[in-house]
């Protein structure tokens, strides 16, 4: 039984309708990343599964009771937000305690509760203070206590670490996994940065325009997009896309790129359709992928370009070498002694293991 | 320099209401009293006569302050709620009733004043306090309502979702969240109302009737009589009296007000 379903959700915004006809299950224990650009319907979304928007269609099912038409507060679930959404009058011990005394629960209860989550999240030193004497790492463990006291089994988050410096955004996404992990309740979680999707979901729902691209385990969501936008979505710097068209000569099949003279050889492709020759395809593959020559012996299952780097991007752990080729640049990503070595010459040789390319139609976006 | 010209008349009244009528007969109106006499500050409070009466303008004062606080309960707790249900909760036909609102809010007082008057006559409140506390209320609510609304619009979203989340509950929400959050907008409301009630002047004149009357529709009786000498001295001393309480209170209160307009309070 799964602990969330969304069947044939719909919404309208006027004339424009943001989601249409949207399924979705969610296991016990999951957590689940509704991922995608600004605009692609995944606060929507929660916001329906909180209760605070209406639907137009569609039932919401939170583990075996339909909460359709259930206010936010008898759904069984709590809720982080972007600002935290503190209330600005009360001390942390009454922001804790407002959910649990609406619900009318003993006051030993209540202290029992507030007791636990604070020392959980190592704020029991401030429960007297206000929300505006806290620092942002603090107001955002306030707001995580206040949906633990209520002790549900779904914790829904929208998008809670954007207003957060690099580094506190680093340490919280590991509380907040190591939480999930002792907790082992359903989390649902919105953003629209990946490498919080990549790193702390056990499950990524990527979205766009109201559409669930892709459900799928973060490795499956990186190494087998289902098709173009999440190929081209999940990974920085993006996944190199060349349009090509397929050739099938003597059972031999490989894409030729269209603009450049590049040729991918397909035969160990794990094709789901057969493709036709003369189709036009969209040939992916990511700038990390790419192997330095460094004692590897370049087989066919390599295809190998020594190509001018135009220039190179270096942060330290990576360098990112945008390579010519006749139309266009593509990226590829090396060792930083690596680049340095190849600096001077300007042509820099490097390997794309074959296994590792995406193949997608090139009308319908879609995986081949 | 502008400030000090206004200031002019207030000194004449000023330095008038301590003078005894015959200093004030010389005519030497910027003058200071050669003698300082407490004595028409004395008349004014307990002696001076408006009409029929000679009660001096304390009976009014007390007057004033029965109209003045019912009405006030009155006009802020309906409104503020009004303001509350139609800014952050579902209400059908909202845009219809701010439209309402609106209108109501730039209907001049003279235009409903007859109605009123029968209205409050078969309650059988005319002519007491209470019935020209009702009539400030009522006239109060449209343009109290918009401003509450627009303030509470002004609560981040996200804030009320947690509460609904939590709690969900129009009264709770009210009391623990967003009543402790107003402090701004309810001394600048207080401040509006305590000025308008107890500086007006029509609405006393008209439901006060014989026994209700405010300060200062018995300054108006009293300053401007026919019969017998103007006692000039009296009129200035009645008139700062009359004028005192919103004046304190506005010293007392002003910088929050300011604080409350310039936080965005009077967006409306």
């Amino acid at each position: 039984m799964p602990a969330v379903e969304f069947r044939n959700i719909t919404k309208k915004y006027g004339a424009s309708t943001v989601l249409e006809k949207l399924n979705l299950k969610i296991d016990d224990g999951e957590f689940l990343v509704l991922l995608g650009p600004s605009g692609c319907g995944k606060t929507t979304l929660l916001n329906i599964l909180a209760g605070l928007l209406e639907v137009d269609d569609g039932e919401i099912y939170v583990g075996e009771r339909e909460v359709s038409n259930l206010d936010p507060k008898d759904r069984g679930l709590a809720m982080v937000f972007q600002s935290y959404a503190l209330y600005p009058t009360k001390s942390v011990r009454g922001n804790l305690k407002f959910g649990l005394s609406a619900r009318k629960l003993p006051s030993d209860q209540i202290k029992q509760r507030i007791a636990w989550a604070a020392k959980l999240l190592r704020i029991d030193h401030l429960l007297d203070r206000r929300p505006s004497q806290l620092s942002g790492g603090q107001r955002q463990r306030v707001a995580i206590g206040r949906c633990l006291v209520k002790q549900v089994d779904l914790f829904l988050f929208d998008e809670p670490l954007s207003n957060l410096d690099a580094k506190l955004r680093t340490e919280m996404r590991i509380e907040i996994k190591k939480l999930h992990n002792q907790l082992q309740n359903t989390v649902i979680y919105v953003t629209h940065d990946q490498v919080e999707a990549m790193t702390m979901a056990t499950k990524i729902a990527v979205m766009n325009k109201g559409i669930i691209q892709q459900v799928g385990t973060p490795d499956e969501i990186y190494d087998f997009p289902e098709n173009l936008f999440v190929a081209d979505f999940v990974g920085s710097p993006s996944m190199n896309i060349l349009d090509c068209v397929i050739d099938r000569a003597n059972d031999s099949v490989s894409a030729v790129d269209q603009c450049d003279d590049l040729v991918f050889e397909l035969n160990d492709y794990k094709w789901r359709q057969a493709a036709t020759n003369g189709q036009k395809v969209k040939v992916g593959f990511r700038p990390e992928h790419f192997l330095q020559l460094n004692g590897i012996q370049p087989t066919a299952k390599y295809l190998r370009l020594e190509r001018r780097a135009q220039f190179f991007e270096k942060s330290g752990r990576d360098a990112i070498a945008f390579l010519d080729l006749p139309s266009r640049t593509i990226a590829a990503r090396v060792d930083p002694p690596y680049a340095d070595r190849y600096r001077h010459e300007r042509v820099i040789p490097v390997l794309l293991p074959l296994n590792k390319i995406n193949v997608f139609d090139a009308e319908s976006g879609q995986r081949l | 320099m502008a400030a000090l010209f206004f200031c002019v008349p207030i000194y004449v009244i000023l330095v008038t209401s301590f003078k005894s009528m015959n200093e004030v007969r010389l005519g030497d109106i910027f003058a200071l009293p050669q003698r300082w006499t407490l004595a028409s500050w004395k008349y004014a409070w307990f002696e001076a006569c408006s009409g029929m009466r000679c009660d001096g303008v304390s009976g009014g004062f007390f007057n004033s302050l029965y109209i003045l606080l019912p009405s006030l309960v009155l006009s802020i707790s309906l409104s503020m709620l009004t303001g509350y249900a139609m800014a952050l909760w579902d209400v059908k036909w909202a845009n219809g009733l701010l439209f309402v609102l609106f209108v109501c809010a730039v209907v001049p007082f003279q235009i409903i004043m007859y109605p009123l008057i029968k209205i409050t006559g078969f309650f059988g409140i005319y002519g007491t306090t209470f019935g020209v506390a009702v009539v400030h209320a009522i006239l109060a609510l449209p343009i109290l309502t918009l401003i509450f609304r627009n303030f509470f619009r002004s609560i981040p979203g996200e804030l009320t979702a947690a509460a609904m989340i939590d709690s969900g509950s129009f009264w709770r929400i009210f009391f623990e969240i967003v009543l402790p959050m107003s402090g701004n907008i309810l001394i600048v409301v207080l401040i509006l109302q305590i000025t308008s009630v107890w500086n007006d002047f029509i609405v006393g004149l008209t439901f006060g009737g014989h026994d209700a009357q405010p300060m200062t529709v018995i300054l108006n009786n009293l300053a401007l009589s026919d019969t017998g000498e103007n006692n000039y001295s009296v009129d200035m001393a009645a008139a700062l009296l009359t004028a005192a309480p919103p004046l304190i209170i506005y010293f007392v209160l002003g910088k929050f007000f300011v604080q409350g307009i310039t936080a965005g309070a009077l967006k409306g």
